[in-house]
Order: C-alpha cells, then sequence, then structure tokens
C-alpha cells in the first residue's frame, strides 16, 4: 500500500517541478531578442477571431437567460429596477469571466494541446530544435502571450453580449429603451467591480495557454499521447480557473467589499 | 565506374575526424540501450549503421545532436565534447549539423516555402527576402522540387516529403548530415531516387553523413563504410562489398 502512495507522490513533485522549469523557460525566452511578432499575432487570430463567435453567442444567451430566471424572484419583492443592475453586476464580476474562461479553456487550451502534442509527435519539435532555432520561443511564448492577450478582450466582448441578452429579455415583457437599459447598467458598476474582475482574466488567459502548452510540449510519443494532452489540458485549466477565482474574489473582497 | 569515382573520391578526402564517439553508454531505466559504442567519422565521409530495431542506432544520433545526454563515455563533434556545451555553444554546434527525421518532420501549419525560410530567418537570421528566396528556389531546385513551393505539407507524397525535408536541413549548409531512416515507408523506386539523391545531395554540399537504415539498397548506393550493431554494441565494420561476404550469419542476415 505505501509502495503505491510514494510513487504518486514522487511523481506529483517532479510533475511540479517540471511546471516550474517549463514557466522560467517561458519568462526567460519571452525577455530574449528576437520576439516572434508575426507568429503572435496570428495566434492572436487564431484565438481571438475564431473564438468570438462562439463567446459571443454562449454570453448572449447567458445574460438573456439570467435576466429571466432573475425577473419572477425580483417581482416578489417588488424590485423589478433592480434587474439591470443585479444583471450588470453578475456578469461583469462573475458569469463573464468564468464563461468565457471555461469555453477558452475547452476550445483553446485543448486546441493547444493537441496542437503542440501532433507537433512533438512527428518530430516537429525536434526538427526545431537540432535546427538550432528556438521552439519555446516560437511555439510557447507566443502562444501563452497571445491567451494571457485575448481572454481579458473576449470577455470584454462576452460582457456586452451578456447584457445585450439581459436587455432582450427584459424587453420580451416589458419595453425599456436600450440608452436607459445601458445607463442603468453602467451606473450600477463601478471601478471595484471591473478591475479584479479583469485582472482575474489575465490569470484566466495566462494559465489557459500554460496548461494547453506545457501538456502539450511535454505529452510523449504515441497518437494517444495527442489526445491525453488535450484532454488533461482543458480539466487541468478548468481546475486552475475555478482556483483563481475564489483566490481572486477573497482578496477583492478583503481589499474592495469590507 | 560509379564505384571507382567514389574510391578515387575517397582518395582526395582530407582524414580529419569530425565525429569521434568514444565509450558511449546509455541506458533508460533499466534497459541498457549503448553498452560501448566507438566510432570516428572522416570529414567527408558516408557512414551506414545497420542494426535491428531498437538497437540504440538513433539513440547514437541523438547523442551526436545533443537531444540525448550520454551516461558514460564521450561524443566530440568538431573536436567539441558535446555533452559540456552549454545552451548557445550547443546552438552554434547544432547550425553546422543537418538532421533529417524519419518523417521529414515538416512545420504541418506552413508551406513548403514557409518550411524552407524558417531555418534562414529564425537559425542564420537572414533578413534579405531577395537572397532567402534565391536559396529556397536554389535548394527546391536540387532535389527537384520547384512546383512544390507554395504546396502544403498534407499535399505532398512520402518522398516529396522526404525531399522537402532534406531540402530544409540542406538550406543552413550544414558539414554534417544525419540521416534517420531516410527511404522507410517508401516504394523501391522512390526509396532509390531518395538514396542517390542523399548522394549527389553529398557531393554538392561536401557533407559528412552517418544514415541510419534497414535498406540495403540504400546503403548500397550511399555507403562509404558500413557499421552493424548489435545489442548497443558495434559488431562488424566495413565497406559494404567486404560485409556483403562477411562469414558471420548475423552480418549476413542483413544482405
Amino acid at each position: 500500500m505505501e509502495e503505491q502512495v510514494i510513487p504518486g507522490w514522487k511523481k506529483w513533485f517532479e510533475g511540479s517541478g517540471d511546471q516550474i522549469i517549463f514557466l522560467k523557460g517561458f519568462f526567460r525566452n519571452m525577455f530574449r531578442g528576437g520576439f516572434e511578432w508575426s507568429e503572435f499575432v496570428r495566434q492572436c487570430y487564431e484565438i481571438g477571431y475564431k473564438s468570438f463567435m462562439l463567446v459571443g453567442i454562449t454570453s448572449f444567451i447567458m445574460g438573456l437567460v439570467l435576466a429571466l430566471q432573475l425577473r419572477p424572484t425580483l417581482v416578489n419583492f417588488g424590485a423589478l429596477s433592480m434587474l439591470p443592475k443585479s444583471l450588470a453586476v453578475s456578469i461583469v464580476r462573475e458569469i463573464g469571466p468564468i464563461i468565457t474562461a471555461m469555453i477558452c479553456a475547452g476550445k483553446i487550451g485543448s486546441g493547444i494541446g493537441a496542437e503542440l502534442g501532433s507537433m512533438k509527435v512527428t518530430e516537429q519539435i525536434d526538427a526545431m530544435e537540432v535546427s538550432g532555432a528556438n521552439p519555446v520561443q516560437y511555439l510557447i511564448v507566443t502562444r501563452i502571450l497571445a491567451t494571457t492577450f485575448m481572454v481579458p478582450v473576449l470577455t470584454l466582448l462576452g460582457d456586452v453580449l451578456g447584457l445585450l441578452g439581459g436587455f432582450i429579455a427584459i424587453n420580451i415583457t416589458s419595453s425599456v429603451s436600450v440608452m436607459l437599459y445601458f445607463n442603468k447598467c453602467l451606473a450600477s458598476i463601478d471601478f471595484t467591480d471591473f478591475l479584479p474582475a479583469f485582472i482575474k482574466t489575465i490569470f484566466f488567459g495566462f494559465i489557459i495557454g500554460f496548461v494547453g502548452c506545457y501538456k502539450g510540449y511535454n505529452s510523449n510519443r504515441g497518437t494517444a499521447s495527442v489526445g491525453l494532452a488535450a484532454n488533461s489540458a482543458v480539466v487541468t485549466a478548468s481546475l486552475w480557473i475555478f482556483v483563481i477565482d475564489a483566490i481572486v474574489v477573497q482578496v477583492s473582497s478583503l481589499l474592495f467589499y469590507r | 565506374m560509379e564505384e571507382t569515382e567514389k574510391n578515387s573520391e575517397k582518395k582526395s578526402k582530407p582524414s580529419e575526424t569530425v565525429i569521434h564517439i568514444k565509450g558511449l553508454k546509455k541506458s533508460f531505466g533499466s534497459n541498457d540501450v549503448l553498452k560501448n559504442i566507438n566510432l570516428d567519422v572522416k570529414r567527408g565521409e558516408n557512414v551506414v549503421i545497420l542494426g535491428k530495431s531498437g538497437t540504440g542506432k538513433s539513440v547514437t544520433i541523438q547523442c551526436i545532436v545533443g537531444t540525448l545526454a550520454p551516461d558514460a563515455g564521450e561524443v566530440t563533434v568538431f573536436g567539441e565534447e558535446v555533452a559540456s556545451l552549454k545552451e548557445r555553444q550547443l546552438k552554434e554546434l547544432r547550425m553546422k549539423i543537418g538532421f533529417l527525421f524519419q518523417g521529414g518532420a515538416l512545420y504541418d501549419s506552413m508551406t513548403v516555402r514557409e518550411n524552407l525560410e524558417f531555418p534562414l530567418t529564425r537559425v542564420l537570421k537572414l533578413k534579405d527576402q531577395g537572397e532567402i528566396d534565391r536559396r529556397v528556389e536554389e535548394v527546391l531546385d536540387n532535389v527537384g522540387l520547384s512546383d512544390a513551393i507554395d504546396k502544403m505539407p498534407s499535399d505532398l507524397s512520402g518522398g516529396m516529403r522526404k525531399r522537402v525535408g532534406l531540402a530544409r536541413t540542406l538550406i543552413v549548409k550544414p558539414e554534417i548530415m544525419l540521416y534517420d531512416e531516410p527511404t522507410t515507408g517508401l516504394d523501391p523506386i522512390t526509396s532509390r531516387e531518395i538514396s542517390e539523391l542523399i548522394l549527389q545531395m553529398q557531393k554538392k554540399y561536401k557533407t559528412t553523413s552517418i544514415i541510419i537504415t534497414h535498406d540495403m539498397e540504400c546503403a548500397g548506393i550511399t555507403a562509404d563504410r558500413v557499421v552493424i550493431m548489435r545489442d548497443g554494441e558495434y559488431t562488424a565494420e566495413g565497406s559494404f562489398e567486404e560485409l556483403k561476404k562477411s562469414k558471420d550469419e548475423f552480418v549476413r542476415s542483413f544482405f
């Protein structure tokens, strides 16, 4: 029994050590000369533009459903006028960032894990390394920075579309002008709602890129490893997103909402 | 005729040793893959390594290029011990070594042109687009694939992928070429074409080569010297013709 437990822990510590070395490699290569701008822009396009529809539709539906669900409860309390505020705060603080991050972990994280895993299996990464090129700078730095940059941008767009979904839901039963609705939404959120939420999306983006790259780059040889790398990238990144969310919410509660 | 040409060329080759391997050992867990490898490769020489799968042929060339560190022994390339090199020195050494992978290892998100431009812009740091275009066109012409310049790797056949892979390694004009089973998975006609191409390119670019193969026709076309590996050690060495006449049953089983 003891023999089974010890290798598990050993493996966990080895894995943690590998991740720290990988992280160090990322930072060292990020500040090294010859940044791959064209690859970074291409990755931003792949990650951002191609995920926009999925994030947009999901956020829109979430806003719409949330408004429809909130409405009866608020009516019972005679607080229907609080609907735009409730929507704005919940979407900007929590629902927008989490929904966007989870979609990105599924779509982008698995994509990066599978792409790099397949490059590993077909010896493309080895070919880069033995030619004297720098695969970390070309493949890893660009992808992690692209997710770190694009996830917050996608979250902002998702927030706007989520609020638009809420507006449509409200207008199913009553008539409210766009200007009035968005004015009420914007008036009900302030700097302390927006800033911690925005900062956590930067961490979400970083962890999605980092986990995807780490799992893909370190996958074993063999086709099964590609699927495993993609799957493991999604599961691990999703878990980290919730951990980061819990930490950021705790810290921001201590700093802003006491 | 061809043999005479090869022999006369061999005589004119300088005898400088470019790759020196002494007492090389490498294990993976309890599996001793390389037990005691000793090999000297002279400038301009084509050495073919033969051996059954899993005998450590690929591990040997991975130790030469520094992607695997030996457990014991020394691997010296151009007088520098590979295992003791720092990152920058290793990168400089790798710029002198070309490595052709079994499947070509083409970057599948890039066109053939972008694949060939990659080492020029990232390794040699060339900026002049005219010079880059000239070198890409020249090397593609040398491997007979000028028409494939804007194709994606997925649009190429196995033989074409190997040719482009060869072109991508030759474009930086390496002094040493390492071939990991260059004809595996190809039909006999394409295998012969690739083997002849390896020989042509070796003459044109004046490279020193180590070729790992199971293909005896490839070995016959390309080898100046053949070494046969068995259980992590070299068991026989000589010219293709000499080994063909060997009385050792294991050696003869390859021919």
